[in-house]
């Protein structure tokens, strides 16, 4: 689904990503772990298209398109969903028109006819469960006045109605409470299929009890230097990442 | 290049896709402004003598004022002895079908979503031949007269209603209220007049679209709406459709008035050409709009679109002279390239337990200029007045200015004004969120700016809500890339 071969992105002329490469097929689940500034958000943000980056070299074929020729918008057609870290706020546009604005975008990109009114409110109403989100909320503007965990339940609930390929989380158990971890990763969970993939950036283990990984990675100074089954999460927790870039550096 | 510099490239890049030439006809007075020029109107109007001695004195008084210089606009000096003050209706096709027009224009109004018939006598075809219309326009006149509400021309008013024109006109707006204002009473070329008698509901939205000889009235308009007791009224001005418009300078002049427990709510879409994006050409629209709401417990409730016109300098107000009246104004201006507005309100409260709500949404985007200019005054008598306003400014791009200038006077000690004022952006982060939901740059800022004037809208006639949101996404299509 996702091949990244030799990626390496600068922002105002610092490079962040120093050659990454990685593999990812339908149905898995990847996660990402890495200490503060090793460039788990520039990959999310490059892998969604933020501007601000710099693509010095390597490709990114994702379906079999060219990625990086794409627009941040023609990616979210293309099945690519990035919950983001702190998701912003749009006063005066209600989260109702927002996601239906958004859907029918993708659902046009993708060649479908726009949903109406009442098939957009019964599918929302079936997502908004999914992650137990206050039916209030959708009347309010875009996470205008959401707590922490409504806003990251919210992204959750946005990538349910947008049923993306490939779903990247960038650290969206920071700033949660167990509770509201256990519903966000409950929601994922459900969500998971053989079609799609996860890609889930996190600082802790604790996310890795929930969203189970098929493989965990190490990102350490732009660099994914160690890759191993989800027992590697567990690992690292215990020995914490020192341990890892002794063992890059020796 | 960063998406806030697109914008504002694109911005100022993106261009009025409605301007055009009109050849005029030949029935039009010399350019210049004499004693003679106002002769010549009132002759050709075939107006009565009061109408044209009104019109003299007007002319006498403007002579002795100078053009006012405070606003928070830059233009170069009009020249008046060159503006040419009449010229008669078109007469005749321009075009003798649709196929002849341009077809962006007609592309424009299919995205506004106007109607066939409607589009015809926008783009100036020929609609003598136009059965609808002429039907609908009939249907239309039979019912309100029915009700005995007056909806005619002014130039029809002053012939045939002249006891009401002489009673009103000139009562809210004084020959010398200003500059243009007194220029407009010399010289105004025609307009609507509206009379609702007493007790009597306006069974629809007036708009000047079934008057169809008002969509040429040129460039010194001139309306007068008067609302008696207990009645309502609700009257649409302009069109979302490009403004088409030989004419650089325009001084209109509204007044309305509310008696007892009436109730006159005037919507404006205003679109006119903003001129070209090195800021060459366009209109200058001067307007004097003025309600007062003469018995107690009246409304007047003023909401206004304007996305056109190079320079705007504008303050449709209230004076709240009744006991228990209420003065509204809603606005939405918005300026891209090089246009300046410089626009607001005025409320006057006069009377006791008088209140008002003002809200202002401006948008800036390319290096235009934005101003808001209100005045709240609160008279010696006005016992319990209360005024909320609500200015917001959204900046789109970094060359662009938006300035506030709200003034207040207070002379009654029980009076609550209060005053809120809001700048913003569209931040770089909300256009990506936007953008990783599928959503393009451009529908993500008109998403933005219909949500931030949503207060605004929700005043407007539910069609005309719909049309105003359009005409804002189509004035900033290609802002952004």
């Amino acid at each position: 689904m996702l091949t990244i071969k030799n990626l390496h992105a600068s922002i105002n002329g610092k490079e962040i990503l120093k050659g990454i490469n990685l593999e990812i097929a339908a149905g898995e689940v990847h996660a990402i772990m890495g200490p503060n500034g090793s460039g788990k958000s520039t990959l999310s943000s490059v892998l969604a298209g933020k501007e601000d980056y710099e693509i010095t070299a390597g490709e990114v074929i994702f379906r079999g398109k060219d990625l990086l020729e794409l627009s941040p918008e023609e990616r979210a057609g293309e099945g690519i969903f990035l919950a983001f870290q702190y998701p912003v706020e749009i006063p005066g546009v209600s989260m109702t028109n927002f996601m239906r604005t958004a859907v029918n975008e993708v659902r046009a990109y993708r060649g479908l006819e726009a949903l109406d009114a009442k098939a957009f409110l019964t599918l929302s109403k079936e997502k908004q469960a999914l992650v137990e989100l206050d039916k209030k909320l959708a009347g309010r503007s875009v996470n205008e006045g959401f707590s922490g965990g409504e806003k990251k339940r919210n992204e959750i609930y946005q990538m349910a109605m947008l049923n993306p390929y490939l779903a990247i989380l960038d650290e969206t158990d920071s700033g949660l409470d167990i509770d509201a971890l256990r519903i966000v990763s409950e929601g994922v969970n459900k969500l998971k299929s053989a079609e799609n993939a996860f890609l889930v950036i996190t600082h802790y283990q604790r996310l890795l009890d929930y969203i189970v990984p098929d493989f965990v990675h190490v990102l350490y100074d732009g660099r994914i230097v160690k890759t191993g089954p989800k027992e590697l999460a567990l690992a690292l927790e215990e020995k914490g990442y020192d341990h890892i870039k002794k063992e890059v550096e020796a | 290049m960063s998406d806030s510099n697109k914008i504002i490239d694109q911005a100022v890049g993106s261009e009025y896709k409605w301007g055009f030439y009109t050849e005029l006809e030949n029935d039009t007075a010399p350019p210049g402004l004499s004693e003679d020029t106002v002769r010549f109107i009132s002759a050709r109007k075939e107006e009565p003598e009061w109408m044209l001695e009104w019109r003299l004195k007007a002319f006498r008084t403007w002579q002795q004022m100078s053009e006012p210089d405070w606003a928070h606009v830059q233009y170069p000096k009009i020249s008046y002895q060159d503006i040419i003050y009449y010229s008669a209706p078109r007469k005749g096709p321009k075009y003798n079908s649709l196929d002849e027009v341009d077809p962006e224009i007609l592309d424009t109004f299919n995205k506004l979503g106007i109607s066939l018939e409607e589009q015809k006598v926008l783009a100036g075809v020929a609609v003598d031949a136009v059965i609808d219309s002429i039907s609908v326009k009939t249907t239309f006149r039979e019912k309100l007269s029915e009700l005995g509400i007056i909806f005619c021309s002014m130039s029809e008013a002053i012939r045939e209603y002249p006891e009401l024109v002489r009673q009103y006109l000139g009562s809210v707006v004084p020959v010398r209220d200003n500059y243009f204002a007194a220029l407009n009473c010399a010289v105004f070329s025609d307009g609507s007049f509206v009379y609702i008698p007493k007790g009597v509901r306006c069974p629809m939205e007036l708009s000047t679209y079934f008057r169809i000889n008002a969509i040429n009235t040129g460039q010194f308009e001139r309306t007068l709406i008067v609302a008696d007791e207990g009645s309502y009224v609700s009257y649409l001005e302009g069109c979302t459709a490009p403004m088409r418009d030989e004419n650089q300078l325009h001084a209109a002049v509204v007044e309305l008035v509310a008696l007892r427990d009436a109730e006159i709510k005037y919507s404006t879409v205003q679109n006119w050409y903003p001129g070209n994006k090195e800021g060459k050409g366009g209109i200058y629209n001067f307007v004097t709009k003025r309600g007062i709401c003469k018995g107690d417990n009246s409304k007047i409730s003023w909401t206004q679109v304007e996305t056109g016109s190079a320079v705007t300098w504008k303050y449709p107000s209230v004076i709240l002279k009744g006991n228990n009246s209420t003065g509204e104004f809603y606005s939405v201006a918005l300026t891209n390239n090089f246009q300046q507005a410089d626009t607001g309100t005025k409320m006057i409260h006069l009377g006791r337990n008088t209140r008002s709500t003002i809200v202002s949404k401006g948008i800036s985007a390319g290096k235009s200029n934005n101003s808001y200019r209100g005045l709240v005054k609160i008279g010696r008598e006005a016992e319990g007045a209360r005024n909320f306003s609500q200015c917001d400014s959204l900046l789109i791009g970094s060359t662009c200015g938006a300035h506030t200038f709200p003034y207040i006077e207070c002379d009654n000690p029980t009076a609550r004004v209060e005053h809120e004022a809001t700048t913003s952006k569209i931040a770089e982060d909300q256009l990506f969120y936007c953008n990783q939901r599928g959503i393009d740059t451009e529908k993500a800022v008109s998403l933005i700016v219909n949500g931030y004037c949503k207060e605004v809208f929700n005043q407007l006639p539910m069609e005309f809500a719909v049309e105003a949101q359009k005409l804002l996404s189509i004035s900033l299509e290609g802002s952004v890339g």
